[in-house]
């Protein structure tokens, strides 16, 4: 058989940005599947819009396009490169619909290439509900009942058929997105209307509810000799009703026994057959009612999902490398097993342990939004455990969520807990149901209480039950003997938790556990459990008898990842770990990764020289170092390339005698702690925006008053820009101190002085305690206030001159000296009049390291790890690593653009939430685009994160007073470049007195006027307007801008709420009405 | 929960807690790697005078129940789980397994490493073990114990598991065939999937004379699985032999593939540690497709899988081969009707992608029909 090799050239489309839905599982399988092809000799053209990834990187493939995924790009790309094949079905749903996209324009069929893994009929039959049910039917399956509808008279109908409750799912979406489940007329009207919108196909699909089955899923893979196997089955504990993305899952299923289960593995054999998926990997989703064990197929994905990055993790079965090589004619019984090295890929792998994958949720950065969990998946990430027992994956798995609230508590005095109302609340799912349940267990609910609220399986509840008991036993005083600690490991209960049984402190325990010799050992995730030997390092804890972490000579070096997705960090950082490992090892050392997100690159096994799948806790951590301090020399620990999350544990780890790679702990501080930082700025006399702590109201105001409004606060006891406002008067300060934070003396508020209409400059930068490399300045469009990750941002920066970017250098080098940096550094900047004013240091790896990296070409990320362990900057510039001379220079001009999930979330009223940006991040991926000039760079940014701007066509302006001088430029652009105008009455009336002719439309609170005059929401909804400039007033639903805002995210209409983004959207436009964009792989313009 | 030991053969002790029936049991330690279907897995015959260790941590999460049944009775000497559920969740769970072991006096343990077993008897290969939950023993007196016992090469079981009298499994639907199942150790599911393709089946024990076959009028006959060692079953060998010569289809599988093997003129041998679980791979060598197939054998044939043998039965060929390790998963003679298979195309549990050989079975037979003159 072998492969096909008639298959010279691939063209491998990514997923794009990371977004609700779509992760960076998918940089994770479309990175194997470069890798794979190149292995074979294949020329690789890859198309992703997303810099963050690994897969872009420039030694991933022959010719990286950064453009934007659509089949009018790709259909360019094509063009320039011809390649023999396209594989579409490891990007996800972006990569599906643009291939779809390209059949339909005829463009494989003119430059003679096709689809390899899954052609588009195979994709038309499992994603066309219609079809997919025919097929389901005809292998003897069952589906839901349910109706297919076009309109909402359609719709109406149905549920007539139906009855109520219905659940709606909208057709060639992904992520669910779009669907839920109605229980009345005015749900199904509300969730329905989006479904229709959403749908490329205006189709939604009512179903009979099924809501509280227990759900199923299965991964399958399929070779062109019709060879298939179940990688793995993964079983939902959130029954059916909650999306599977935010869903607690366990893998493989656990009450099923194997007539019911092989009953599911004929069905999904019979399925992938019959729909066609020529070769590779798909997964088929199952309802089954827990009183009869009916059956019935939800659905199924023609393509590698989240689900199979999961299942890989989970089994050790890399169902994306495999899937590319079927894809190029492989077949199953061809492809070597790499873990056992000597059996083959056609088999099922077996589990001798279990997995537990928990979502991460980010509602607390949409305060407005419907917290309960539907059909559409609202999760940003996950994370997953891995113990020999469902107990021990649980605990692990909720520890690495990395948040206080989904740790179990234990709490003595039960008398607050008030079980009632958990029973109510817990039938309906939310973030913290399960942590609900274990609550009311804990205080007395009985597990048919609870089966009645939620229907998860009576099994999982009753280990809940068992660890309720296990807790129960430890807070009786007891001798804190081996015995008694093991039992406590067993469930895995922390130290922190056994501590807070016992009322003393998480140290003691440790201490008194490692007195006794008390360690984890570490077991390997192998496929076949135990019955051949494993080869690859792949380590989860257990506390049993007999631990497989080999000896080593080579020196260690420990890379800490970054954990779950979440809002602020996310695949950026997960780049730079990835990098430190893979340049870590080229320099001869033995790198060892530990991080617990199974959609990562970094916890791909063969990533690392030894993979540990551990929860990010101080104690997880120090049992590995332990581990492997036994097995050989360890150097240290690098934390400062994984985020917040490391750097957070690397005081600890200090404490605890562990040596901390690159930048000190005693340095870390310097730059996070607002006090120490202002020295450091003071003795180097850079300037900061004016601050005060407010420890009352009229402190507050005080403060305002000394230091000019507008000012930026915030509750000085969280991070990440969380509760960030900008207020500009007394009114408005005193009205957030009210409203958002309890302020007392030991949560005081920060008032920041706020640049108004400030440049605000991005830097990265590397520093090896003599010498600074200036990674690269990148300016913000967006001006000081919006948070950096949500700022689109252009590099080079385009508005400083020479003389700034040289104070830039000299104060990032003086701040870099100050706290002691070892590694990488970012720093914000703002330029207010003449004055650069340092608005934060971060000396860790940043959102933007991988952006920079790709726009100059120089590995930062790399080049920081090897000045972690030693190497000098212009020892890494001799080597090559860093230009011989000089700092980062950028090889055309790129910009960055953020990603906003405004669509995935609604407030519980059914409305969507408001899409405006603030000193709060919430985008959840980024975008790049690269060209030559400011205005094509910028198109193609919005062209990926957005959707095309619009080349003509009409524009709705309005104006917040405060921007109606920035904004009449771009106005008076935009009615040149041939656009129709219209604005709400002042903004007009501004246009009008300025000689800029726009007509009035009227505001959605004035109403339509008398003679049927639409407001500018009813135009948004009848597709009257192509773009919306809407800057807002301030925050909050009063304003009539979030119902603009939303109508427009909800029709997928461009909304730009920035003057600064106002402008470059002129630029954008100019250069699209100018003609055709090209497009240039990443190497070429790192040749310049 | 009182303690328990687990004690091999070469000295290696597990310590665990009793589970199940208490007491103290011996066989051959052999491990099983399905995820699902230990319910199958213990009423399975070919388990008998053996100790399993499961290697899916979790076992009893669904009880037990009847259909689920492989045979009369629990057949596994002794059974090693990590954690045993005490719960048991599924609509068609009737009992609780540990319940069920009690009844039937099966001495189980729990909470030991069984992944360190697992590797332990990977390496060292299947060896005798003795599970001790009555502790008044010492150390080496338990390791003595265990060394007192019989091990499985040399064993002789089909009597211990086969059948007295034979029974009629009828044929679902019209009947087509008949069949003459001998019994070594036979799951249910085997007469059930012959039935399910209109054949009667008739279950004769394992010491079944020529004549008490043919009484019967078979259109084929079957060779169960079964327990021990292939070496001492001479006497099924020579009625295999003359089942050959009366040129009445044959399908074997498991115990009754080495059967066949056997009579063919191949030597069994036993495998270090064996194949028991529910996702091995075999290769189709005439089709070149893969089908994931239920294992449980200690023992396998010797045979060239690369060329055609002769056989005083005529030219026969491997059909079937482990892809793991290359072992002898099948045979046929080219010119006859006889055909086996080492693994278990009726499942139960495990997949269903070898259930085709029925069909094969079933086409064997129309194409080699009765010959009234032998029978």
């Amino acid at each position: 058989m072998a492969r096909d090799e008639s298959i010279k050239s691939v063209l491998v489309i990514g997923s794009g940005p990371i977004v609700i839905g779509q992760a960076c599982e998918f940089d994770y399988s479309g990175t194997q599947a470069c890798r794979v092809l190149r292995a074979e000799g294949i020329r690789v053209i890859l198309v992703n819009s997303n810099p963050a990834t690994i897969m872009t990187d420039p030694e991933f493939a022959d010719a990286t396009y950064i453009e934007p995924i659509t089949p009018e790009f790709i259909e360019k790309i094509i063009a320039k490169e011809r390649p023999d094949a396209v594989l579409a079905t490891l990007g996800g749903q972006t990569a599906l619909n643009a291939a779809i996209g390209l059949h339909k324009a005829g463009t494989l069929e003119k430059y003679k290439t096709r689809l390899i893994g899954a052609d588009v009929d195979a994709i038309e039959r499992g994603e066309n509900r219609e079809i997919f049910r025919g097929i389901v039917e005809k292998i003897g399956g069952e589906s839901a009942k349910s109706v297919i509808c076009h309109t909402m008279e359609e719709i109406i109908a149905g549920v007539e058929v139906l009855n109520y409750p219905v659940v709606i799912r909208p057709s060639f979406t992904m992520g669910g997105l779009g669907s839920g489940i109605a229980f009345d007329e005015e749900s199904l009207r509300q969730i329905a209307g989006a479904g229709l919108r959403h749908s490329p196909t205006s189709e939604v699909l009512l179903e009979e509810s099924i809501i509280g089955w227990k759900e199923y899923e299965l991964e399958v893979m399929r070779d062109k000799s019709d060879n298939v196997v179940i990688v793995c089955s993964i079983e939902n504990i959130d029954p059916m009703g909650v999306h599977t993305g935010d869903s607690i899952t366990v893998a493989p299923a656990l009450t099923l026994t194997d007539v019911e289960f092989q009953k599911l593995r004929d069905l999904s054999i019979d399925i992938i057959r019959e729909v066609g998926v020529a070769t590779g990997g798909c997964n088929i989703q199952f309802a089954v009612n827990p009183d009869d064990g009916r059956i019935i197929v939800i659905e199924m994905n023609p393509r590698v999902s989240r689900s199979s990055a999961l299942a890989s993790k989970a089994t050790g079965f890399p169902i994306a490398k495999i899937a590319t090589k079927l894809a190029i004619g492989y077949t199953l019984d061809e492809i070597k097993n790499d873990i056992t090295q000597v059996t083959p890929a056609s088999f099922e792998p077996t589990l001798d342990y279990i997995v537990v994958k928990v979502p991460r949720f980010a509602f607390e950065k949409f305060a407005d939004a419907d917290p309960r969990l539907t059909t559409t998946m609202k999760s940003v990430g996950e994370a997953m455990a891995i113990g020999r027992s469902f107990p021990e994956a649980l605990m692990k798995a909720l520890r690495s969520l990395e948040r206080k609230e989904a740790i179990f508590h234990f709490p003595a005095d039960i008398s607050g807990i008030d079980v009632a109302a958990l029973l109510l609340a817990m039938r309906i799912p939310t973030e913290y149901r399960l942590q609900q349940v274990q609550q009311a267990m804990w205080a007395g609910a009985t597990i048919e209480d609870v089966f009645a609220a939620t229907k998860i399986d009576r099994w999982f509840l009753h280990q809940l039950d068992l660890i309720n008991l296990r807790a129960r036993e430890l807070a009786q005083p007891a001798e804190l003997s081996l015995d008694y600690l093991k039992s406590a490991k067993e469930m895995s209960f922390s130290d922190a938790q056994i501590a807070q049984l016992r009322g003393v402190h998480e140290g003691d325990i440790r201490k008194a556990r490692h007195h006794l010799g008390l360690h984890p050992v570490y077991k390997t995730v192998d496929t076949c459990a135990a019955e051949f030997e494993a080869f690859t390092p792949y380590h989860y804890s257990s506390y049993e008898e007999e631990t497989e972490v080999r000896t080593r000579t080579k020196p260690a070096v420990i890379i800490l990842g970054s954990g779950p997705n979440r809002i602020g960090q996310g695949i950026e950082f997960d780049y730079s770990c990835v990098h430190a490992s893979f340049t870590l090892r080229d320099a001869g050392y033995e790198t060892v990764m530990i991080n617990c997100n199974p959609e990562t690159v970094s916890t791909d096994y063969d990533t690392s020289d030894r993979l540990y799948f551990e929860p990010l806790t101080l104690e997880d951590v120090l049992e590995v170092v332990h581990a492997e301090t036994l097995a050989g020399p360890v150097l240290g620990v690098i934390t400062q390339l994984g985020g917040q999350t490391p750097l957070g544990l690397a005081a600890g780890l200090k404490a605890a005698g562990v040596t901390i790679l690159g930048t000190s702990p005693d340095a870390i501080n310097l730059a996070e702690e607002r006090g120490a930082f202002g020295k450091v700025l003071a003795e180097q006399a850079l300037t900061a925006p004016e601050f005060g702590m407010a420890s009352s109201q009229l402190e507050a105001l005080d403060i305002a008053a000394r230091i000019g409004y507008p000012v930026l606060v915030r509750p000085s006891f969280v991070l990440g820009g969380r509760g960030m406002e900008i207020v500009y008067d007394d009114a408005a300060l005193s009205g957030f101190i009210t409203r958002a934070t309890y302020i007392t003396p030991d949560h005081p508020v920060l008032v920041d002085r706020f640049l108004d209409s400030a440049i605000e400059i991005d830097v990265d930068a590397l520093y090896d305690g003599s010498e600074l490399f200036l990674g690269g300045v990148m300016e913000h469009i967006e001006e000081a206030g919006i948070h950096s990750g949500d700022s689109a941002c252009v590099l080079p920066a385009m508005t400083i001159t020479p003389s700034q970017q040289k104070s830039i250098r000299e104060a990032t080098l003086k701040i870099a000296q100050g706290v002691g940096v070892l590694g990488l550094i970012n720093i914000q900047f703002a330029i207010a009049g003449d004055i650069l004013y340092v608005l934060e240091a971060n000396p860790r790896a940043s959102r933007t390291v991988p952006f920079v990296s790709k726009a100059t070409g120089v590995p930062l990320a790399k080049a920081a790890a090897r000045i972690s362990l030693g190497t000098s900057i212009a020892d890494l510039r001799s080597e090559g690593l860093l230009p011989a001379s000089g700092d980062g220079v950028a090889k055309a001009i790129s910009v960055k653009e953020a990603v906003l999930p405004w669509n995935r979330f609604r407030r519980t009223d059914g409305r969507g939430v408001d899409a405006v940006l603030g000193p709060e991040m919430r985008s959840t991926g980024e975008v790049m685009g690269i060209a030559h000039t400011f205005g094509e760079s910028y198109a193609k940014s919005q062209i990926s994160a957005f959707g095309p701007l619009p080349k003509s066509g009409t524009v709705f302006i309005s104006l917040a007073d405060k921007d109606k001088s920035s904004g009449l430029a771009p106005s008076r652009a935009f009615a040149e470049l041939g656009f129709n105008l219209i604005a709400t009455g002042g903004t007009a009336d501004f246009l009008a007195n300025n000689g800029i002719l726009a007509h009035k439309v009227r505001k959605n609170s004035e109403g339509s006027g008398p003679m049927g005059e639409k407001t500018i929401v009813e135009l948004l909804n009848t597709g009257g307007v192509d773009l919306v400039i809407n800057t807002p007033v301030g925050r909050g639903t009063r304003a009539d801008g979030w119902a603009i805002r939303t109508a427009a995210v909800q029709r997928s209409i461009p909304c730009i709420t920035t003057t600064a983004g106002f402008s470059a959207a002129v630029q954008g436009i100019r250069a699209l009405q100018r003609g055709e964009l090209s497009v240039s792989p990443i190497q070429e313009w790192l040749k310049m | 929960m009182a303690k328990a030991f687990l004690v091999l053969d070469d000295g290696r002790i597990f310590e665990g807690k009793s589970w199940a029936a208490t007491g103290r049991t011996f066989g051959e330690a052999v491990f099983q790697t399905g995820m699902t279907g230990y319910q199958e897995t213990l009423t399975d015959p070919s388990y008998h005078r053996q100790v399993v260790v499961m290697t899916a941590p979790h076992i009893g999460n669904t009880g037990v129940n009847t259909p689920d049944n492989e045979s009369r009775k629990i057949w596994v000497a002794g059974f090693v789980v990590r954690n045993p559920s005490t719960i048991t969740s599924n609509w068609r769970s009737e009992k609780d397994l540990e319940a069920e072991l009690i009844e039937q006096s099966i001495v189980g343990i729990q909470g030991i490493d069984t992944r360190a077993l697992t590797r332990h008897l990977r390496d060292r290969g299947a060896m005798r073990v003795g599970i001790f939950s009555d502790v008044e023993l010492t150390r080496e007196e338990m390791v003595i114990e265990v060394r007192k016992t019989d091990a499985m090469s040399g064993a002789y079981l089909s009597a211990d598991v086969s059948t007295e009298q034979t029974y009629v499994v009828p044929a679902i639907g019209k009947k087509k065939f008949s069949v003459a199942a001998i019994d070594l150790g036979i799951k249910g599911a085997t007469p059930r999937a012959l039935a399910a393709r209109g054949v009667e089946v008739h279950v004769l024990p394992f010491n079944a004379t020529f004549e008490e076959i043919t009484a019967v009028k078979p259109d084929g006959v079957f060779l169960s699985n079964g327990p021990g060692d292939p070496s001492t079953m001479s006497d099924v060998v020579d009625l295999v032999r003359e089942v050959l010569g009366a040129e009445i289809p044959i399908f074997g599988i498991c115990f009754g593939h080495q059967i066949l093997g056997r009579a063919l003129g191949f030597e069994t041998y036993k495998l270090q540690f064996g194949h028991r679980g529910i996702n091995q791979p075999v290769l189709d060598k005439k089709t070149g497709k893969v089908e994931i197939t239920a294992h449980n054998h200690g023992f396998a044939i010797k045979a060239p899988t690369d060329a055609i043998f002769n056989t005083v039965y005529g030219p026969g060929e491997v059909t079937h081969i482990g892809l793991n390790d290359g072992v002898v998963e099948g045979l046929q003679l080219l010119e006859r009707g006889a055909f086996s298979v080492q693994y278990h195309p009726e499942a139960a549990a495990g997949p269903h992608d070898a259930a085709y050989l029925f069909d094969r079975f079933i086409a064997l037979m129309e194409k080699y029909p009765r010959v009234q003159a032998v029978i």
